[in-house]
């Protein structure tokens, strides 16, 4: 019996990671309901915030917009990591390391899954976003690019997702994640400019804190256009994240699958 | 691959951090077409065995060959000559029974048009066509067994490792199952390592039993063999009457040593064999000893490993402390 190729096991894993996320019709809804409330939530509570003097536009909307984009593509990476953690735990992941499986394969096959997902959600998101009056400045071309960061931001995500469920193979601990990233995703500069928010040690977080840049780096092309420096650094910090993370998780599979 | 092997174990220890040694320096040989039966009780540490020789969990000390590759230096080389079903049925309850066939025909190579022709036959050999293509979370246990050892055949593999295929299924699927296994060994060659808790498995299925407890093997052989060492039949009588079992003693007594019996009866080993059974029912009635019930009893694996461990066999993993699915 000779192995199948790298393309063929990804594309079967990525096969089975969407059909199983697209039977569960509750996981779609989370993933695309929650973060689309949150922002018609924060969209209309703090409109009032665009009056603020140095406010880089005057639709809260607009400046809003990242938001749902970064939560969901948390949820994405919070989803896969716990089907991977449910895998280890069900003895499913062991089936699939007594096949010839590359270990990278089905990192790849996982993250296959979360970039479909991303990708829904970002063209879900952005047409909602249209409809709701957000203006692209950036026009067609930024609209691709903002799903492309959304995309790349999902896989991120999900490597350090899968990071978490390699190393404890356990649905609990990569679901208690889930309130630290969230907590991370609101320290940042997701719901006022970095050079608005009052409190020293706020600031200093939110600079430090990479999550700030991917928002910077879409929210850039909704409400200024393009701007070469924030695109660096959304899809610098985007690209670093997303190499760490891949590379962390296909170390912790090697270490995993002897 | 030339010549065909089998599976050679050589002093394997398992060790867990704050735990005995689930295995403790086991040897063992299995031949190519041969289903050895690997019975003991819970936590005695069959299933770190196959998960050490299946390559998902490494060996403290020792070494083993599984169809000739070393199962530390050559994982890869053992995982594609093996199937295996092991204890839980691990599936994903989101995908159809024909789903979970095609998904593993493509990760061991299949091309797209003989996964469907392999996933057929599969699907059809472990009797789950009507179910294909229903998600297999609305299964019972015993389809979901099946399913697991159709998977584990799907790169048609040489060895085959059951781990406790049958535990709880009902005696219907139990006997599917069994039948299947079978099959496999007689018409199909392939070499199968089944793990159990079942003496009547291991009876039906194995042509070598090994007996493991607390991570040793105490015995190995044919169940004939096993069952011969230990040698003579027993009898055992229920005397009519309470007052009577005094005189039921001192008759059985002539026969054989007295072993453990059921309540209120008495039982000894034949030291005759079975053809004394003749001469204990004269004995009774030259007493006027009233019995109620008298049995022959063949030697079972069981009185093997009551005879090797001192314990019976039945429960005698409830009270150990290690948990092999920690493994």
């Amino acid at each position: 019996m000779t192995g199948s190729s790298f393309l063929t096991q990804v594309l079967a894993l990525a096969r089975r990671s969407t059909v199983r996320t697209m039977r569960q019709p509750a996981v779609i809804i989370s993933a695309l309901f929650f973060p689309m409330m949150f922002f018609s939530i924060n969209a209309s509570g703090l409109d009032a915030a665009s009056k603020i003097p140095g406010f880089p536009t005057d639709s809260y909307l607009d400046f809003a917009f990242a938001f749902p984009l970064i939560q969901a593509s948390l949820f994405g990476a919070i989803t896969a990591g716990s089907d991977l953690a449910r895998d280890i735990e069900s003895g499913f992941f062991d089936r699939l390391s007594l096949t010839p499986m590359r270990p990278v394969s089905l990192l790849g096959g996982m993250l296959a899954g979360v970039v479909a997902l991303g990708l829904l959600q970002g063209v879900v998101f952005l047409t909602i976003g249209l409809l709701m009056g957000v203006d692209i400045s950036s026009g067609l071309g930024g609209m691709f690019v903002i799903v492309l960061l959304t995309v790349l931001v999902a896989l991120g995500f999900g490597g350090i997702g899968a990071i978490l469920a390699i190393r404890t193979g356990s649905v609990e601990a990569v679901e208690s994640a889930f309130p630290l990233f969230f907590v991370a995703i609101f320290l940042s500069s997701i719901n006022l400019p970095r050079d608005l928010i009052e409190q020293d040690w706020f600031r200093f977080i939110a600079t430090i804190n990479p999550i700030s840049y991917l928002v910077e780096g879409i929210r850039s092309l909704v409400i200024t256009g393009w701007d070469p420096q924030a695109l660096a650094l959304g899809f610098g910090f985007a690209g670093a994240i997303v190499i760490v993370a891949i590379g962390g998780a296909a170390a912790s599979l090697r270490t995993r699958v002897a | 691959m030339g010549q065909e092997r089998g599976i050679e174990v050589e002093n394997l220890v398992r060790e867990f951090r704050k735990g005995p040694r689930a295995v403790d320096g086991i040897d063992l040989r299995v031949e190519p077409g041969e289903v050895y039966g690997f019975l003991g009780p819970n936590g005695a540490g069959k299933s770190t065995t196959v998960l050490m020789l299946t390559t998902l969990l490494p060996p403290t000390s020792g070494t083993a060959t599984v169809a000739g590759y070393d199962i530390v230096k050559e994982g890869p080389q053992v995982r594609a000559s093996i199937g295996a079903a092991l204890q839980e049925a691990a599936l994903d309850p989101f995908l159809t029974g024909r789903e979970h066939l095609h998904l593993q025909a493509a990760l061991h190579g299949l091309s797209r048009k003989e996964r469907r022709r392999r996933g057929q036959e599969l699907l059809e050999r472990v009797g789950l066509e009507e179910a294909a293509d229903r998600r297999v979370r609305g299964y019972s246990g015993g389809m979901k067994r099946r399913l697991d050892l159709a998977l584990a055949l799907v790169h048609s593999p040489r060895i085959l490792f059951l781990d406790e295929p049958t535990t709880g299924l009902d005696p219907q699927s139990r006997s599917a199952l069994w039948a299947e296994v079978s099959r496999l060994a007689r018409e199909d060659g392939v070499t199968v390592f089944l793990t159990t808790q079942y003496l009547e498995e291991a009876d039906v299925l194995a042509d070598r039993v090994g007996i493991i407890d607390r991570g040793k093997i105490v015995a190995e052989d044919t169940p004939e063999v096993l069952k011969a060492e230990i040698g003579r039949p027993s009898v055992e009588a229920t005397p009519a009457e309470r007052s009577e079992r005094d005189a039921v003693v001192r008759v059985l007594s002539e026969f054989g040593e007295e072993i453990p019996a059921q309540p209120g009866a008495v039982a000894v080993r034949l030291s005759g064999g079975a053809a004394g059974l003749a001469d204990v029912v004269r004995a009774l009635d030259k007493e006027n000893v009233r019995v109620a019930n008298l049995r022959l009893d063949e030697p079972s694996l069981d009185d093997v490993f009551l005879a090797k461990t001192g314990r019976s066999l039945e429960g005698a993993g409830d009270d150990d402390e290690m948990d092999e699915a920690q493994a």
